[in-house]
């Protein structure tokens, strides 16, 4: 009768084993990993030599996502760093290096190549599509947990809304890039700081220009290994750690960091059931025969 | 026609009331101004109106909660601590229902109780925080599923960790309500619930630090290690257990009429037992702790503030404390147990608060503290769980004898 007991729990716990495991090899291949194959993405080049501070993107990402009207006409923001806000998807601000120079630098999503923010999500909310852009859906259940993932703190949260979402830049896809046209920013800059291309090409311009001028620029394109890679990438006249980049992030992709967790968790799901019942049994044995 | 409808419903709303009412106060109790009752009341009433301005108007009205600190007190607090003070359950379930040793009977329904109730309320109170919360059940019904999320992973181990737990709990209930044939297929059930409640529990725990593995730029280097999980689930043991001590040490006063006679005397032997327990797993988790120091070569940061604040957190709140249980349990001390398991249970909810908000952006010139109104929504939330902790105590065989006529089928 034991024996018989002990039989219908096994394989019940199987089964229900079996059944919570059906979905784990699809979550293994995390979600970023079908990254560069496929289409090619795409990615903006900003080269921050060329940049004057005169907000005209931040006013066109503005227009572009119906998000409060600014003054962007006002200078004096540049006395202190500003970081991109659920009304701004973009800001400029100011660096002074510490040789003297003023450099000017455009913040945005990265878009990273593989995003910690869309492998946080539990409900795909964010997700990167297939052309590049991370973007963000409705279905989304406001926990905050893409805020916490990313390495560049770019999702930001409504707090003041009963009906709140995550905004941030979306590479202006919806709008237009899916149409064949560039980024509201990229098109409306009148000194051309940003390339648009796909990401193969803008990597290749930066290197050609680091190639060219070897003087002008600090040889390094933040953004081309920087988290495993990002669309957006940048080149500039100093060193990125002088111009409020992070340089501190390695270059393991993000999806990776709890990849191996979420393995041990599958692992743990099958064999710990089946490893309790045995030692269960074991120790019920034990005690019948003392 | 009329009339009579309106006379029996304002009847029975009447009864309602007076059954409500006397509902409020403890068992046999006379008056419902017992010291309990005036300090909860107040401030759940209040914690009530708060959330319904978190609702009406967003978090930023009642929160302090940032662009920079995204989670606070109410993940913190609520979600981080309550699940590792909450680990009792499933350590205890291990050793009694696994390993099979008896002398744990008195306490494991109590344990799971707790358990059970500290999931429901700490998920309920994760609604509160969710920004979109209407929205929860995507998870669940897969608008989408997010495979490479771990909060995926922990918020549905969570869920069905909660429905193995009320599934344990579930023969107490028959008990209560005199349902024979269903408590015997409840009971059968007993040991499939508790294995996987095993299994999630070990998911769970690890997943909820899992989560911070992504905030690798944003933790003290002190705190974030690929350990993070590990270091979650053992101190999930002693903290778990250390919980189970201290709620042991004041139910055994506040329910001391329902008490078994089983119960009383089995008490301090159980508790100097799991204090053995808890130093070890406190050992375990120092080791990993050095582990981790020498693996991360962190040790040149522990001569800086922050490595003072890490040195009080392991050193103060694990070190001290087990050896406080060791030795307490050796020489029969049931202060010394006691004060162990409350400095143990301080050391979790420092070592918690640290990984969510002290040592997280620890760079940051602004920090976080939540707002009054945090504290008492935090509040509202414990206190409002002691209340149904305490009515169900109150009728349910949880510390007392289960009735007669479970005795055969034992």
């Amino acid at each position: 009768m034991e024996r018989r007991k002990f039989l219908k729990v096994l394989a019940g716990s199987l089964s229900g084993v079996a059944c919570g495991n059906a979905f784990y090899p699809r979550k293994l291949r995390a979600e970023g990993d079908h990254g560069l194959t496929g289409d090619e993405l795409l990615g903006v080049l900003v080269d921050t030599t060329l940049c004057i501070g005169c907000r005209s993107c931040e006013r066109a990402c503005s227009e572009i996502n119906n998000l409060p009207a600014l003054n962007f006409e006002n200078k004096s923001v540049f006395e202190k760093k500003r970081p991109t806000s659920e009304i701004q998807y973009t800001v400029v601000n100011r660096y002074t290096t510490q040789d003297g120079k003023e450099i000017f630098v455009k913040n945005q999503c990265m878009h990273c190549n593989y995003p910690g923010c869309a492998s946080a999500c539990l409900v795909k909310a964010m997700h990167k599509i297939e052309k590049g852009p991370v973007n963000w859906e409705t279905n989304c259940i406001g926990c905050r947990y893409c805020m916490v993932a990313c390495p560049f703190d770019i999702p930001k949260f409504e707090y003041n809304s009963p009906v709140p979402k995550i905004q941030k830049c979306n590479f202006c896809w919806e709008k237009k890039v899916k149409k064949g046209e560039r980024p509201a920013c990229v098109e409306i800059c009148p000194t051309e700081v940003m390339f648009f291309g796909t990401r193969r090409e803008v990597v290749e311009e930066a290197q050609r220009r680091i190639y060219q001028e070897p003087d002008k620029y600090y040889h390094q394109i933040y953004g081309e290994n920087e988290v495993g890679g990002t669309s957006w990438v940048y080149i500039a006249a100093a060193p990125f750690e002088q111009l409020g980049f992070r340089t501190d992030l390695g270059t393991t992709p993000y999806p990776k960091l709890s990849k191996g967790f979420l393995t041990n968790i599958a692992v743990i799901d099958l064999v710990v059931p089946a490893l309790l019942l045995g030692i269960g049994y074991a120790a019920k044995k034990k005690n019948e025969n003392d | 026609m009329n009339d009579k409808t309106d006379v029996t419903e304002i009847k029975n709303l009447k009864e309602f009331f007076t059954l409500f009412m006397s509902e409020l106060k403890p068992r046999g109790g006379k008056t419902i101004f017992t010291p309990f009752n005036v300090i909860t009341i107040p401030i759940i009433l209040v914690g009530l109106i708060i959330i319904v301005i978190r609702f009406a108007k967003g978090l930023g009205a009642v929160t302090n909660l940032s662009q920079d600190f995204p989670w606070g007190l109410w993940i913190g607090f609520d979600v981080l601590i309550g699940i590792a003070l909450a680990g009792g359950a499933y350590v205890l379930c291990f050793i009694y229902y696994i390993l099979g040793y008896e002398k744990y009977h008195p306490i494991v329904r109590v344990v799971v109780l707790n358990g059970f109730l500290a999931y429901s309320f700490y998920a309920g109170a994760l609604i509160l925080d969710l920004g979109r919360p209407w929205n929860a059940f995507n998870v669940l019904i897969g608008n989408k599923f997010g495979f490479s999320s771990v909060l995926f992973m922990v918020a549905w181990h969570f869920f069905l960790y909660t429905l193995s737990l009320l599934f344990e709990f579930a023969p107490a209930i028959a008990e209560w309500l005199g349902l024979k044939r269903a408590w015997k297929t409840l009971n059968a059930m007993t040991l499939g619930a508790v294995v996987f409640g095993i299994m999630l529990s070990l998911g769970h725990q690890g997943g909820v630090g899992g989560l911070f593995l992504l905030a690798k730029a944003k933790i003290h280097p002190l705190w974030y290690s690929e350990f993070i999980p590990l270091l979650f689930v053992v101190s999930s043991i002693f903290a778990g257990l250390s919980m189970v001590i201290f709620e042991g040490s004041i139910s055994s006063k506040v329910f001391k009429s329902r008490m078994s006679a089983e119960h009383h005397e089995a008490h301090d032997r159980i508790v100097t037992s799991l204090a053995k327990v808890c130093a070890g797993s406190m050992f375990v988790y120092l080791f990993l702790k050095l582990l981790e120091l020498n693996h991360e070569q962190t040790w040149s940061l522990l001569s800086t503030p922050m490595g003072y604040w890490y040195l009080l957190e392991v050193l103060g709140c694990v070190a001290i404390p087990s050896w406080l249980f060791l030795t307490g349990a050796r020489r029969r001390s049931l202060g010394r147990v006691k004060l162990a398991a409350v400095m143990t249970i301080l050391g979790v909810v420092l070592n918690r608060l640290n990984i969510c908000l002290i040592a997280y952006k620890w760079y940051a010139p602004v920090r976080y503290y939540p707002t009054w109104m945090e504290v008492v929504v935090t509040l509202t939330v414990v206190f409002t769980e002691l209340w149904v902790y305490r009515w169900i105590v109150n009728r349910m065989p949880v510390v007392s004898d289960s009735p007669d006529w479970t005795q055969g089928a034992h």
